[in-house]
């Protein structure tokens, strides 16, 4: 207990040291962009209008003239103490503007998690017990052509077939259009993330698949199901004994790193379906130099990362005897 | 009586694909016969990459699937099918592998010695059968990394006895076992035997395995060059140059190598394998060797020892 204690700390720690080394990262990205944010937020044409004082004004709320150092010292100095400041775009407390934008996505980014998961894991089984028959290499090709697909370009195709040609599904942001806010229903938020969520599962099957599929083929091909061959254990025994046991872990592994890849693709999908989501605001707050919201965004979302590669080692202290039992020893 | 297994003239090849195009049968087993009787351990030794655990998977019918077996396999007197071999394999014919990668690494000793089943009769034979084996009733809550070297082959050894076999097939079952273990084991395929199975003991240990064979196939590039009764060796009644070169490189008859190496699968030329590594060929030897029985054993060689000379 006291181990995996110690180990969890070790975690956290890196984690935290992880956060710091992103949002600097985050951060000297933003100070080096070559935006200028009174012209992109305020715009060519308004600017020549104003008056000396006014974009004084201006230049101090987005933080122009600050040195970078200062301003990412001060930023980490207020973060540390538990307040993301404001966001310079929406005007809101940052924790407020991502508390709400999260909401939105989590729905989408939980769904396809969850989703592609489970179709991924089941699909990469059944090709690698069923290697080289037909299933087995339409399942196979069907995955490489998702995943070279890029995800904006699966997520236009749908939208198109689905919303414009079919019309069945809507085109874009979580909520019917003129229908005020009280009044929309959980039913309608669902219908709205079917969309994005279905593009953001579909990339996400075939990476999971493929990837079992290895695993299920290297298992199938190991010392131990020779041996449960020669005992006499059919092929579905085989598989349902000693195949769904030893892929677990790597399926651990490959679950929780797709997090990451979920994430990513949000980014690109919410772009496309304008779907008021973090990886939106994201984007809005890159090219408008929302600075304490980019970073908020960022810190948050690496987090989520992080932490899901933390449960993942978590449960694989739990699922892996080696590692379990050698616990139970120190 | 019949014998427990007979194998006659069997040939088992790969097909593999060179450059992606190119077809390529490549035998690595060729024209081997083999008999096991009731009783009797029957001990096949040959050098690393002579096609032992393929014999072994070929009688199991576990072969890869690029594989192609040909020839004759009987079981008490019955051809072996694939579906028969199927039928029986884990039941009346058991192996014994050599290793403990040979065990599911997430499953616990009891589980994998029970095989699938939950009964308490089962529960009761495991915890038999690890008894007799000197393994105490804990070692079902084990995982395979939890056992050490000497533990895990007797649980391997304990996974076939659990079944009561007509034929046991143990491939290597000694390696990196200290002189007296292996003893040890052997003792238990030597006991399993007496009480009436066939043992198959594949081995590239000549030694050892004359410490419990009653009769000895020796196995050279994928084919028998030799079969001997056990007392043939001590006695000087070897028959394949072969043999006695093996005979003499033991470590208390003179540790002479033997000059060259084996041919790999494929690149034999014709005629007999051991020609090119061996003093007593002529030019004979490229053609067909036929098989005869020489004092009571049989031998693949047109010039064997106590027969005619050249
Ligand atoms: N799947 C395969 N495809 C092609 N060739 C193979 C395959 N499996 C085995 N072989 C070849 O068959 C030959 C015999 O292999 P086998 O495993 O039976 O050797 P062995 O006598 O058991 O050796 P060892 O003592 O090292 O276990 C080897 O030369 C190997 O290269
Ligand atoms: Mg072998």
């Amino acid at each position: 207990m006291k181990h995996r204690l110690i180990f969890t700390g070790k975690k956290l720690i890196r984690m935290a040291l992880l956060l710091l080394g992103v949002s600097l990262a985050a951060f000297l990205l933003m100070s080096a962009s070559p935006l200028d944010p009174l012209q992109t937020n305020v715009g060519q044409a308004a600017l020549g209008t104003m008056s000396q004082e006014q974009i004084a004004k201006l230049e101090e709320y987005w933080g122009v003239n600050d040195p970078p150092l200062q301003r990412y010292l001060g930023w980490l100095g207020d973060f540390v103490r538990g307040d993301m400041g404001t966001s310079l775009l929406y005007r809101q407390p940052v924790s407020q503007v991502i508390g709400q934008r999260l909401q939105n996505s989590l729905w989408l980014m939980a769904f396809a998690w969850v989703f592609s998961g489970l179709l991924g894991l089941t699909l990469g089984i059944l090709a690698g017990a069923s290697r080289e028959s037909w299933g087995d290499k339409l399942i196979r090709g069907w995955c490489l052509l998702i995943s070279s697909t890029p995800t904006f370009w699966l997520a236009l195709v749908l939208l198109i077939v689905f919303a414009v040609w079919l019309g069945v599904l809507p085109s874009g942001l979580s909520v019917p259009i003129g229908v005020d806010a009280a009044s929309v229903t959980l039913g309608d938020r669902l219908y709205h993330a079917i969309l994005p969520a279905l593009t953001l599962s579909i990339t996400g099957v075939a990476n999971i698949a493929l990837h079992t599929r290895e695993k299920m083929i290297d298992i199938l091909e190991s010392d131990y199901v020779l041996f449960a061959r020669a005992r006499g254990e059919s092929k579905t025994s085989i598989i349902l004994r000693h195949g769904l046991r030893n892929v677990a872990l790597p399926a651990i592994t490959l679950q929780f790193a797709s997090i990451s890849e979920i994430f990513g693709g949000s980014v690109l999908v919410e772009q496309v379906f304008s779907y008021p989501g973090l990886g939106q605001t994201a984007v809005n707050a890159g090219l408008g130099s929302d600075l304490p919201l980019l970073l908020g965004i960022t810190v948050v979302s690496a987090a989520i990362v992080f932490g899901g590669n933390l449960i993942a080692d978590l449960l694989y202290g739990v699922v892996d005897p080696k590692i379990r039992r050698g616990a139970a020893r120190a | 009586m019949e014998p427990v297994l007979e194998v006659k003239d069997l040939s088992i090849s790969f097909t593999q694909y060179q450059g992606g195009t190119r077809r390529r049968e490549l035998p690595v087993i060729r024209n081997l016969s083999l008999t096991v009787e009731a009783g009797q351990v029957a001990a096949v030794v040959g050098s690393s990459g002579s096609g032992k655990s393929l014999l072994a998977h070929g009688i199991l019918g576990i072969l890869p699937y690029n594989s192609h077996m040909e020839g004759e396999l009987r079981y008490k007197g019955q051809p072996l099918t694939p579906k028969r071999s199927e039928a029986l394999r884990g039941r009346e014919i058991v192996l014994v592998p050599q290793g403990v990668t040979y065990l599911d690494p997430l499953m616990k000793v009891g589980p994998q010695l029970r095989g699938g089943r939950r009964d308490a009769q089962a529960k009761a034979r495991s915890r038999a059968v690890l008894e007799r084996y000197g393994l105490g009733a804990e070692t079902e809550e084990l995982y395979p990394f939890e056992l050490s070297g000497g533990m895990a082959r007797r649980v391997l050894i304990a996974t076939a006895a659990a079944q009561s076999p007509g034929l046991l097939i143990a491939d290597e079952p000694t390696p990196g076992l200290d002189a007296r273990a292996a003893g040890r084991i052997l003792g238990h395929f030597r006991e399993i035997a007496d009480q009436g199975a066939g043992v198959l003991l594949i081995t590239h240990d000549l030694e050892l395995a004359l410490t419990i064979a009653d009769k000895v196939a020796v196995f050279y590039a994928g084919e028998t060059v030799e079969e001997a009764n056990a007392s043939d060796f001590s006695a000087g009644r070897l028959r394949h140059p072969y043999t006695n070169a093996l005979w003499n490189a033991l470590p208390q008859n003179g540790f002479t190598p033997i000059p060259g190496a084996q041919p790999w699968p494929g690149e034999e030329g014709s005629g007999c394998p051991f020609a090119p590594r061996c003093p007593r060929r002529t030019e004979a030897c490229v053609g067909e060797i036929p098989v005869r029985s020489v004092n009571g054993g049989r031998v693949r060689c047109l010039y064997p020892e106590g027969g005619e000379r050249p």
